[in-house]
């Protein structure tokens, strides 16, 4: 299992390692990859909204690209339909470049969120209109349909013809079929439901016969029944078609039910790709845990291999590599968390139960303990108030790498005693006098930075977004101006897209001299040390 | 209570049938005073369809109706094309779209007399090039009724799901083949009434056209203004009529051709589908 984890958490890592003898073998016949992305990233308006991604595609599969609203996952899409060009790195299909091929040219087709039929054509004419312009190789015919014979050499003629228009409708009929829409090619596709404008968007889509089909959220606009219905009727076209998927969405559970893989994206950073299975059991850091399925995720210290310390408890774990006494993310799924009565000594945790929610198979309790509320799972029910014990066991937590564990740039110091931080000028106090202009390290501790309410009253502003509980804090990240972030410890809940002001006490802002290394962007924070390194 | 929602009942319909008096009243005048022959509005006289006949043998008047309409058509179309062409390129536009809108718009709010002695300079600016007159009108009018296609198309595009254009090529069409087979059947209904609202600006325009139209050459709105010195003949109430009822016409045609489209759009499936 430690091993496992390893693996996962340095996944982006070791693809990225990959990447030279990958880009050496450029060219070489790749059968299992359809789609290769190699260092992409996208750039509006000054936020990088992709940072050189690196992912492969494996043909056949059903891959989904899941993150929260605005993590670039539609943007990483639309670069591989080609809507939208990579400010730089490479897109191939089938060893391929396509990066700057005109999306017309490419053999991949796309569902729009929004279905985007054409609302002057009806089903069938909407459905005929790649097929109308598709040329496909033939050898050269008379009248009859007979093949015509080179006269010198009686060999066939190869040309490029359309479809015939009995080719086209037995095409476009097969299709409806699929999807269940059999004689509805002449209505009108404003006369149709949400349901039945997507099932044509998909069919406008499977009928070329793309070697990649992309969708994009192609079921947020539909009710949640209807999505479920088309969630199993697209896994099961693409079981029968065997043609490879790319999906995008915000919902987990679509994303694991649906998928062969998934990747989850998080401000334009690959996080973490897997089977659904891994991903659920071993996500790499805790921003995968809190945004697959329901978790508790807590901090915790490692004691040696295989033993952790957290909630003032020893834990056996089946973990193992970290230093010694390193601070650590962990993650317990609700069902793997047992509730005993207080008294019968089987758990390691005491706590109160604080809620209980009947969920037909299960009850969801919160239980708190002395520095964390746990949300447990269990077949047996507790009241209210009442004591009771938690036991996990070793197989139930999973440990990861703290992504962070220092908020650090490299800046320059831009007056007396005062220093450059995401776009504001703070005070520091040093022993070390530093001139004006000088370049430093900067590093604060996530608890030592407080947020205000009012964006005023800091030095500088921000925007909220992922808030982490973590027992007797939680841990926020927060958008900075300047199109970075930094994480904050605060007792406070605030919620998603506030904005806040940002202070620092002059004596936890540490300032150490930097020299300044032979490639200037090496160091300039931690996801981009991360990038260079690879 | 009730009394109250009565009172501003009866005060709505008669607000309502003043404003409609007002504004129908001249033009009902003019359509009873085409069947009366009369020389001035107003006065008695028979009913007949005199003026009608009259209309027919002015020459002077049908050759001006005859100019009206050629301007009027040409420059329509004209100003439709580039209309639509202007809005798909704005609305297309990745960096300022604003300043494009309002450049496009500007001539819109100017007043026209500004635009008419701008016609008027430049063509003596031009003088070895054009020559005032039909061709130049319609080059006039074709500039004066962009900006008002612009306007009508505009709202049409921005309605339209922004996907569309992508769903196009993403099926095969290359950009511009998506714009002809794609977009542009989206913006028939903008373009229809672009090219309406232009034929009919051109129709009724004095200012540019009496500072640009030459010697000799005469339309509907100068040879009227024109002819008021020695009083407005009263064929023009039989033209006036005959533009009233075609416009009406049009219009109440292209209501019901709008309605008939929406209703085949849902009906119910036939039983089979024959291909």
């Amino acid at each position: 299992m430690a091993e496992k984890v390893m693996l996962a958490a340095e996944k982006p890592l070791r693809s990225a390692s990959n990447r030279s003898e990958e880009a050496s073998a450029k060219g070489a016949l790749k059968f299992d990859k359809i789609i290769e992305i190699r260092n992409v990233t996208k750039v509006f308006d000054d936020v990088t909204v992709v940072d050189n991604m690196n992912l492969s595609v494996k043909r056949g599969d059903f891959v989904t690209l899941l993150g929260p609203s605005g993590c670039g996952k539609t943007t990483l899409l639309r670069m591989i339909a080609g809507f939208a060009t990579p400010t730089s790195g490479n897109i191939f299909l089938d060893g391929k470049d396509i990066t700057e091929l005109p999306p017309h040219k490419r053999p991949i087709n796309t569902v729009f969120q929004k279905y985007a039929l054409f609302p002057h054509l009806n089903v069938f004419k909407n459905i005929a209109f790649g097929l109308k312009l598709k040329r496909i190789p033939d050898v050269k015919r008379d009248k009859k349909g007979e093949p015509v014979l080179n006269p010198k050499t009686g060999a066939h003629i190869d040309v490029m013809r359309k479809f015939t228009k009995n080719e086209i409708a037995e095409k476009v009929n097969r299709v409806l079929k699929l999807v269940g829409l059999e004689g509805y090619g002449h209505r009108d596709t404003t006369s149709l439901s949400g349901g039945q404008q997507q099932r044509v968007a998909i069919a406008r889509a499977l009928v070329l016969e793309p070697k990649v089909l992309l969708l994009d959220e192609p079921l947020g606009a539909l009710d949640l029944k209807m999505r479920k219905e088309m969630q199993f009727e697209l896994k099961k076209m693409h079981d029968e078609l065997g043609i490879t998927f790319i999906y995008v969405t915000h919902d987990q559970e679509e994303a694991l039910t649906m998928s062969d893989k998934v990747v989850v994206i998080s401000d334009g950073v690959i996080q973490q790709m897997g089977t659904p299975k891994k991903i659920y059991d071993e996500p790499a850091n805790a921003f995968v845990a809190n945004f697959i399925g329901e978790s508790n995720i807590l901090s915790g210290e490692m004691q040696e291999d295989y033993k952790v310390r957290f909630c003032g408890a020893d834990f056996k774990c089946e973990d193992k590599g970290f230093g010694r006494n390193e601070r650590v993310d962990l993650v317990v799924r609700p069902e793997d968390i047992f509730v005993y009565p207080d008294g019968s000594g089987k758990g390691q945790l005491k706590g109160v139960v604080t809620s209980v929610v009947f969920k037909g198979t299960y009850y969801e309790m919160n239980v708190a303990t002395n520095e964390y509320e746990f949300t447990v799972q269990s077949t047996e029910s507790f009241s209210p108030d009442s004591k009771v014990e938690l036991g996990i066991k070793p197989d139930g937590i999973h440990i990861m790498k703290k992504m962070r564990t220092v908020n650090e740039i490299i800046t320059t110091v831009d007056g007396e005693n005062t220093v450059d931080f995401h776009g504001g000028s703070f005070e520091f106090e040093n022993s070390e006098q530093f001139e004006k202009g000088a370049r430093v390290k900067l590093s604060v501790a996530f608890d030592k930075i407080e947020l205000t309410d009012d964006e005023r009253d800091g030095v500088i502003g921000g925007n909220i977004g992922q808030s982490l509980y973590k027992g007797a804090y939680y841990q926020v990240q927060v958008y900075t101006d300047d199109d970075d972030d930094i994480y904050v410890d605060t007792p406070d809940e605030w919620d998603i897209d506030d904005r806040v002001g940002i202070l620092i006490k002059p004596q936890d802002l540490i300032v150490e001299k930097y020299d300044e290394p032979e490639d200037e962007e090496a160091n300039k924070d931690a996801r981009t040390e991360e990038a260079a390194n690879e | 209570m009730n009394v109250k929602k009565k009172v501003f009942t009866v005060l709505g319909w008669i607000i309502l049938i003043v404003a409609l008096a007002v504004i129908y009243l001249p033009i009902a005048l003019v359509i009873l005073y085409s069947f009366i022959n009369s020389k001035n509005v107003g006065e008695s006289g028979p009913f007949s369809l005199e003026l009608y006949k009259q209309l027919f043998e002015n020459e002077k008047l049908l050759t001006a109706a005859g100019n009206t309409l050629l301007i009027g058509v040409i420059s329509a179309f004209a100003a439709t094309i580039l209309g639509t062409v202007s809005a798909v390129g704005i609305f297309y536009l990745k960096r300022g779209k604003q300043a494009a809108n309002i450049v496009s718009q500007l001539t819109v709010y100017n007043a026209e007399i500004v635009t008419a002695v701008g016609f008027f300079l430049l063509s003596i600016l031009l003088r070895n090039v054009v020559q005032k007159g039909i061709a130049w009108l319609i080059v006039c009018h074709t500039v004066i009724t962009v900006p008002y296609v612009i306007l009508t198309v505009s709202p049409r595009l921005s309605q339209l799901n922004p996907n569309l254009f992508e769903a196009g090529t993403d099926l095969g069409a290359s950009s511009a083949r998506t714009m002809f087979t794609v977009i542009f059947p989206q913006l028939i209904k903008g373009m229809v009434s672009g090219f309406a609202l232009a034929f009919t600006l051109s129709l009724d325009d004095f200012v540019v056209t009496n500072m640009n139209r030459g010697d000799g050459v005469e339309t509907i709105s100068t040879f009227v203004y024109n002819s008021i010195r020695r009083g407005v003949p009263p064929a023009v109430r039989a033209l006036s009529t005959i533009i009233f009822v075609a416009v009406l016409v049009v219009l109440i045609a292209v209501n019901i051709a709008g309605k008939a489209k929406t209703r085949r759009g849902n009906m119910p499936a036939p039983a089979k589908h024959k291909r």
